[in-house]
């Protein structure tokens, strides 16, 4: 790879150690952060390419380009890609481990083999899973929830998939106790609790999640697994099991995890927002604290997945009432970022673009999911592509955008060198316009009653469907622009030294791009991270 | 910031990966506790199937091991190695009579056409074939934690034969006797609820 040249060592060339094996082996967290963002970055791309065909083929009634089985199979990879190999260890292994342990002034994470044996496992799993595609009975076909009893009886590969996707999870709680235990006890001196940085803060509440949550996914899967290979029978009906128990298991992680996808996001907006608005942010302390609410309630209304699926009454009022309550701490954030633009000195640059249009896409994302959280509104747009519309509002407009404010703040950083800044902002005008006109679309299908999943649909959502699908191409032309200005700035673009975006984030105050243990000497901290007296603000 | 070895990190990240342990299981019991509501008879008529006698032995022969490993760090603590490997020893042949006990009972109960998707169970009340698949699963996941387990104990004896663990740094050990312990713990949960209180 080719890099700036620094007059000093930097974590690129100061072991000495190039070629491959000096980073699939190395324990470096930035090392192991670059390898995470390439491959999960890798897989957000075939996703793309999926997804891409998946609305070539709604774009007209009846059959487009591909048949029924192989449509089932896509959408399914689809699924499975994104959320397992894309956005749940996207952002903890990629921006986590490159810049959490800097910003608290560790040289390594606490567990730095671990650490690469995480990357190992993802990528095991990530393997296996690209195996049951072409092997056995085919690429699975039930969708990345794995309903039973479907799954337990369908002819294509899920016992492979599901095992693969078993240890990706298994990375991903490695991942979590390994960044638990780095933040615990690796802070630098006068690194209180009270001056980590709100990414920082996200990525502790996520990794709880992580920890707390991924073992039922994983003794789910096992009972998959098990009810495919022995004939346990434990959520087949015809045998005294039940269907719906596989639900409440698979949506005990399920639910959570969204949380570990958007709660680093917020992170993100939350040191992007009060940098690029030159003020420091508004309500620290609600916005740490809400990170926290976010991922102990997220906990508790898994149940708003089901509502139709056959629950008590009693049930449904109360995981509904939970779900609103996610709602405000939720809130918390979006009223404090708002507050945080307040008479800020903001200056719209690519990251802090990507930043804003979070706030307005998590926000419809966010508002469409109380319209499902509440049961009487549920039952009328669930399954519905109202749903896939939500979803990727929450996701991709949240979670994505903020991926892709973090690979714009963060990586000119580790490269010392940076992209253009106009053909930025076209991409993000496209894929913003792009988005809205993509998932909006099928938000209002949704409503019409289209069913999600769907091969064919009735002649009266043809017109639709169409916009859906050329929003779609608006947004993989912003987004191959984005790319192809990124990476080429990244490898050639002009120097970036120093802290160009006024950052008062530890990060910025080591060389760019950093040396393999991060500081040339110990940092001791005496101010927040958004104390922005004296980072040299142009 | 500091290059010496941080043992409190360490046992931090222990406690944490056991908490993920305890909630793999968690999984089993909530379907255990599901179950049991809707088929209370039919438990009862299974878990009465059950041989107490394998159930209670095995409960005390785990407590033993556990008592072994606590012992073994101590005696490390003490930098007494011979007693430390003796007693980590202890652990192995306890557990390995835990899996002797365990593969007489489940070849009991197989010879009897009591497995998962066996037709004696397929054809039964459906609540026996929720409780023996359950069993099994239970049973199950947890004897391969006892060989996980123990080969992790058994390559931490190797390092405390070779003087890599020692009483100065005994840290590894401490954490595998942790693992065990949480072995022991589960066990402790699946013996009453499977063979005691049906």
């Amino acid at each position: 790879m080719t890099t700036a040249q620094p007059t000093y060592p930097s974590f690129w060339n100061d072991t000495g150690k190039t070629g491959l094996s000096a980073w699939i082996f190395s324990t470096d967290h930035k090392r192991i952060g670059l390898l995470y963002f390439y491959s999960t970055f890798g897989f957000f791309l075939v996703g793309v390419l999926l997804g891409l065909l998946l609305r070539i083929e709604l774009m007209a009634p009846g059959r487009t380009i591909m048949g029924p089985q192989t449509y089932n199979a896509l959408f399914t990879v689809h699924g499975v890609v994104m959320i397992f190999l894309f956005i749940i260890p996207g952002f903890q292994g990629s921006f986590g481990n490159l810049v959490m342990p800097i910003q608290i002034g560790a040289r390594d994470v606490a567990f730095p083999r671990l650490n690469l044996f995480s990357w190992w496992l993802y990528m095991t799993g990530a393997v296996i899973i690209l195996t049951s595609l072409f092997t056995g009975g085919g690429p699975p076909d039930t969708g990345w929830t794995f309903y039973v009893p479907f799954s337990s009886r369908t002819g294509t590969n899920v016992s492979l998939a599901v095992f693969g996707v078993f240890v990706v999870g298994f990375s991903s709680i490695l991942t979590g106790l390994n960044f638990i235990t780095t933040i615990h006890r690796l802070r630098a001196e006068g690194m209180t609790w009270g001056r980590l940085p709100l990414f920082v803060w996200s990525l502790y509440a996520t990794a709880w999640v992580q920890i707390l949550a991924t073992p039922i996914l994983a003794i789910t899967l096992v009972l998959v697994m098990a009810e495919r290979l022995l004939g346990t029978g434990l959520f087949d009906p015809g045998r005294g099991g039940d269907p719906v128990m596989y639900q409440h298991l698979f949506w005990i992680y399920s639910h959570p995890a969204v949380y570990i996808m958007i709660l680093p996001a917020m992170g993100v907006i939350s040191d992007v927002l009060p940098v690029f608005s030159r003020k420091p942010i508004f309500g620290y302390k609600m916005i740490a604290f809400s990170s926290v609410a976010i991922a102990a309630f997220g906990s508790l209304v898994w149940g708003h997945h089901m509502f139709t699926s056959g629950m008590s009454d009693t049930a449904i009022l109360v995981f509904s009432f939970l779900t609103f309550i996610v709602a405000i701490p939720s809130a918390i954030k979006v009223f404090n970022w708002v507050s945080t633009l307040y008479k800020g000195s903001i200056s719209l640059e690519a990251p802090m673009l990507f930043a804003l249009s979070f706030i307005l896409l998590f926000s419809i994302g966010g508002l469409s999911g109380l319209i499902l959280g509440a049961a009487a509104t549920d039952v009328h747009v669930h399954d519905t592509h109202f749903v896939v519309g939500h979803f990727h509002y929450v996701i991709f407009g949240g979670a994505g955008f903020a991926f892709f404010a973090a690979m714009h703040y963060w990586l000119p950083k580790f490269y010392g060198r940076r992209y253009a800044e106009k053909p930025a902002i076209v991409a993000w005008a496209l894929m913003f316009v792009g988005f809205n006109v993509m998932y909006f679309t099928m938000q209002v299908l949704g409503m019409k009653g289209m069913p999600r999943r769907y091969y064919d649909y009735l002649p009266e959502f043809a017109t639709l469907n169409l916009v859906a699908t050329v929003g779609s191409w608006i947004l993989a032309a912003g987004l191959l622009l984005m790319l192809v200005n990124l990476f080429r700035g990244l490898f050639r673009g002009e120097p970036f030294t120093g802290n160009p975006w006024g950052g008062a984030t530890l990060e910025w105050t080591t060389p760019t791009p950093p040396p393999t243990e991060n500081f040339e000497q110990e940092p001791v901290v005496t101010h927040g991270p958004y104390d922005f007296r004296g980072t040299g603000i142009p | 910031m500091s290059h010496h070895k941080d043992d409190n990190g360490a046992k931090l990240g222990m406690w944490l990966f056991l908490f993920t342990e305890l909630l793999l299981f968690g999984g089993l019991f909530l379907l255990y506790a599901a179950y049991l509501s809707r088929y209370p008879h039919e438990f009862s008529a299974a878990g009465r199937q059950l041989n107490v006698v394998f159930g209670t032995v095995n409960t005390v022969v785990l407590l033993t091991s556990s008592l072994f490993v606590a012992m073994a760090v101590t005696a490390l603590q003490r930098n007494e190695r011979r007693q430390t490997l003796w007693l980590i020893g202890g652990t192995v042949l306890c557990a390995a009579i835990f899996m002797a006990i365990k593969y007489v009972e489940w070849g009991t109960k197989i010879r009897h056409g009591i497995y998962p998707n066996s037709p004696h169970l397929t054809t039964g009340p459906a609540g026996e074939s929720v409780f023996f698949s359950l069993y099994y699963m239970s049973t199950g996941i947890h004897g391969l934690h006892v060989l996980i387990g123990v080969t992790l104990l058994t390559w931490i004896g190797t390092k405390v034969k070779r003087g890599a663990v020692h009483g100065g740094d005994y840290i590894l050990l401490e954490n595998g006797a942790l693992y065990w312990h949480l072995v022991d713990l589960i066990w402790i949960f699946i013996f009453p609820l499977y063979y005691l209180i049906l």
